[in-house]
């Protein structure tokens, strides 16, 4: 049975601290209405208790994962901590309790609706970080990849892979300004840090023109007689244009088109 | 001149062409070399028609010595001609990546001197790109039919995928349009590549390290509404190819008018944006959900109904087969309901072993309901207040303003009735339903 049922608990954020959560949840029989990280400030009228990040009790929650309900529950609980959901912390302790009580089967109760709002949220997680792989621009500056990012979800460790893979002896930094995070790499290292703020230099010439011809690019590939901004809309979400180079062109333009 | 106007002609000429996909292969950079390859593609960018944007998609050059007629680049036409050097366009093609503006290069080229020069001048462009840059990112080569075979072979060797564009669906239209071309041409590389394809993947499973072949494999286009061929050649054409040259794709390309010519739809004609559209599902259903060309079309119904998916269109002629248990039915029952799609099917089939799905459950999995209700039933129930009648279904499955347009054709209820001693013949609104679903 669940005592006392209307706690909320405090936890330092990190997924270390979520882990001692739920080992605290099992450990006092409760279930906390709510999960807080400490940046979320909140009046209230319950109990609050606050959570210490104890890594061996995290430990051992964190291998009994793999054991109770597989390999592929944890990776699947690593990123919802990841996804912008709100309240996931709640709804991965839910998750995990369901997990314990049937095992790797709870991977499969896609119709639960406890498993359910995280697939979802898990969804959209890749979804953004997929079509990210694409619409990250980089700029060169002094012979550094730098790019920037406004994702609603925490993307850079699923981007990690990616691009370490795909540029292994640049040196590339990717911003993330939503989260205040960036993900730098040099050869053959990558890490993920804490930036508050990136301010970047004007563009050099080089850089300048390549920037123009891919815009030019841009422009020409377009078969006018099918014109549909729609359709360009539902691919590519007017959120992420931002940070596209082919659709924010400075003021005056290099070039005349020719036809 | 410089890079920009040469960049501006030959994009232009190039973007008729309608793949841009860069799936197929997975591969990371080798050590000291640049790019990656994942097997499901990237789009990098969508062009203001709606069309992704993932390859750097130009002509080696726009000179060509064919005169086909469909095509913006034929030796009549007056333009602007340019060419790229290998060095200039690998060059580009490196820096474009380098600031992940694109996943590889898409190489077609009009015909300068001979196929043969040509093929060589783009094979030198790759390997530039592949030995000196160590570019490890995708490439899709065309190729210029009537190219030697040795030159095929090395382009295959250093490319991903590699596409010999049919453009005209029918030996006929290939003559009036294309004289310079003929069916061997085409066909003739296509069925090289398929063996070489073929050769190098059972080479591999013996020795791992032997070379590569278009590991993406192949494929091409056709052009669509520049000839009177018809929905069920086309289809069949396409179906063939599948079957035949193991094609990973087939494009289809609505035609849009660059020439007045007597033979082809003036200047100005529409293009066959819905046709191309149902082509295009039809292919899905060909490829992912186990139809056949037959099933979905014959000799007496040769065009797609305008209102309707082909799906549908055929459910809707199949009503004795629905409707199926979704908490029973195997994978192909399923694949076939209207409404449900390969990445639901794969959810019903493990949510299933848990629990006993019902509508609401369908939902959550992603099932589009709209349609697939009329098709399904969970635990022996139908969806609350259904009414399966053929009208029911067709109103429910055309969208508002295919429905609208429907309406207008054939009024459902014409005004108020009068009274009248003698009785018109009327044409019954069941018979235009028939004849629109294609069921007579």
């Amino acid at each position: 049975m669940l005592n006392r049922p209307n706690m909320i608990y405090l936890y330092d954020g990190s997924f270390n601290g979520l882990l001692c959560c739920v080992f605290e949840s099992y450990d006092q029989k409760e279930m906390p209405v709510e999960i807080l990280a400490p940046d979320i400030p909140q009046a209230t009228l319950f109990p609050v208790k606050e959570i210490m990040t104890d890594p061996q009790k995290a430990n051992r929650v964190l291998v009994s994962i793999p054991k109770k309900m597989g390999h592929e529950a944890l990776d699947f609980v690593r990123q919802a901590f990841l996804t912008c959901l709100p309240q996931k912390e709640l709804h991965i302790l839910r998750f995990m309790r369901m997990g314990y009580c049937h095992g790797p089967s709870v991977m499969a109760m896609l119709a639960n609706d406890t498993v359910h709002i995280l697939f979802k949220a898990v969804k959209h997680l890749k979804n953004e970080s997929h079509l990210l792989k694409g619409f990250l621009r980089f700029s060169v500056f002094n012979n550094v990849l730098v790019g920037e990012i406004e994702p609603k979800n925490c993307v850079l460790p699923l981007l990690r892979q990616h691009f370490c893979r795909r540029y292994p002896e640049e040196r590339f930094l990717i911003f993330d300004k939503t989260h205040g995070m960036a993900l730098a790499y040099h050869p053959y290292q990558s890490a993920i840090i804490a930036v508050e703020d990136l301010v970047l230099p004007e563009p050099d010439q080089k850089e300048q023109s390549f920037r123009e011809l891919w815009r030019l690019f841009y422009e020409t590939i377009e078969v006018k007689g099918r014109h549909n901004p729609r359709c360009r809309m539902s691919h590519m979400p007017k959120r992420y244009w931002k940070h596209l180079t082919e659709l924010n062109r400075p003021q005056e333009s290099l070039i005349t088109p020719i036809y | 001149m410089d890079a920009f106007h040469k960049l501006q002609i030959l994009t232009g000429a190039a973007k008729y062409d309608v793949a841009c996909t860069s799936s197929g292969v997975a591969r990371k950079a080798a050590a000291g070399g640049i790019g990656s390859a994942e097997a499901c593609g990237i789009c990098h960018s969508f062009a203001a028609d709606g069309r992704c944007v993932s390859l750097l998609k130009v002509l080696m050059t726009n000179i060509c010595v064919y005169d086909c007629q469909y095509c913006v680049n034929r030796r009549s036409n007056d333009l602007p001609r340019t060419t790229f050097t290998p060095r200039e366009l690998a060059e580009l093609t490196f820096n474009f990546y380098r600031r992940n503006y694109i996943e590889g290069l898409f190489l077609s080229s009009g015909v300068l001197k001979n196929p043969d020069y040509t093929c060589e001048q783009m094979l030198e462009a790759l390997r530039i790109l592949r030995e000196e840059y160590r570019f490890a990112g995708y490439i899709h080569a065309k190729i210029i039919p009537g190219a030697d075979s040795q030159l095929i072979a090395r382009i295959g060797a250093l490319a991903d995928r590699i596409s010999v564009n049919i453009e005209l669906p029918s030996q006929n239209s290939l003559r009036l349009l294309a004289p310079d071309k003929s069916k061997h041409a085409i066909l003739g590389p296509m069925g090289y590549i398929h063996s070489h394809i073929k050769e190098s993947s059972a080479d591999r499973k013996r020795y791992r390290h032997g070379p590569k072949f278009a590991p993406a494999g192949q494929s091409t286009q056709m052009i669509i509404g520049a000839t009177p061929d018809t929905d069920f050649q086309i289809l069949n054409l396409t179906e063939s190819l599948y079957k035949k040259y193991k094609l990973k794709r087939v494009f289809f390309s609505a035609y849009m008018p660059v020439a007045e010519n007597t033979l082809l739809p003036a200047m100005g004609t529409k293009p066959q944006l819905l046709r191309e559209h149902r082509l295009y599902q039809a292919d899905w259903l060909l490829r992912f959900y186990g139809f056949t060309a037959r099933e979905l079309l014959d000799e007496q119904h040769q065009s797609f109904n305008p209102y309707l998916d082909p799906k549908c269109h055929w459910a809707l002629n199949h009503m004795e087969l629905f409707p199926v248990d979704v908490n029973r039915a195997s994978y192909n029952d399923l694949l076939r309901v209207p409404g449900i799609g390969v990445t639901s099917v794969k959810r019903i089939i493990t949510a299933r072993r848990t629990a006993a799905l019902n509508f609401d459950a369908l939902r959550k999995l992603g099932v589009v309901l709209k349609r697939a209700q009329y098709f399904i039933t969970c635990g022996g129930k139908t969806a609350d207040g259904m009414i399966i009648t053929r009208d029911a279904v067709l109103r429910a499955l055309l969208s508002e303003r295919a429905w609208a347009m429907y309406n207008e054709k054939f009024p459902l209820h014409p005004e108020a009735e009068q009274l009248s001693l003698f009785d018109e013949p009327s044409s019954c609104q069941e018979d235009v339903q028939k004849c629109l679903t294609g069921q007579i």
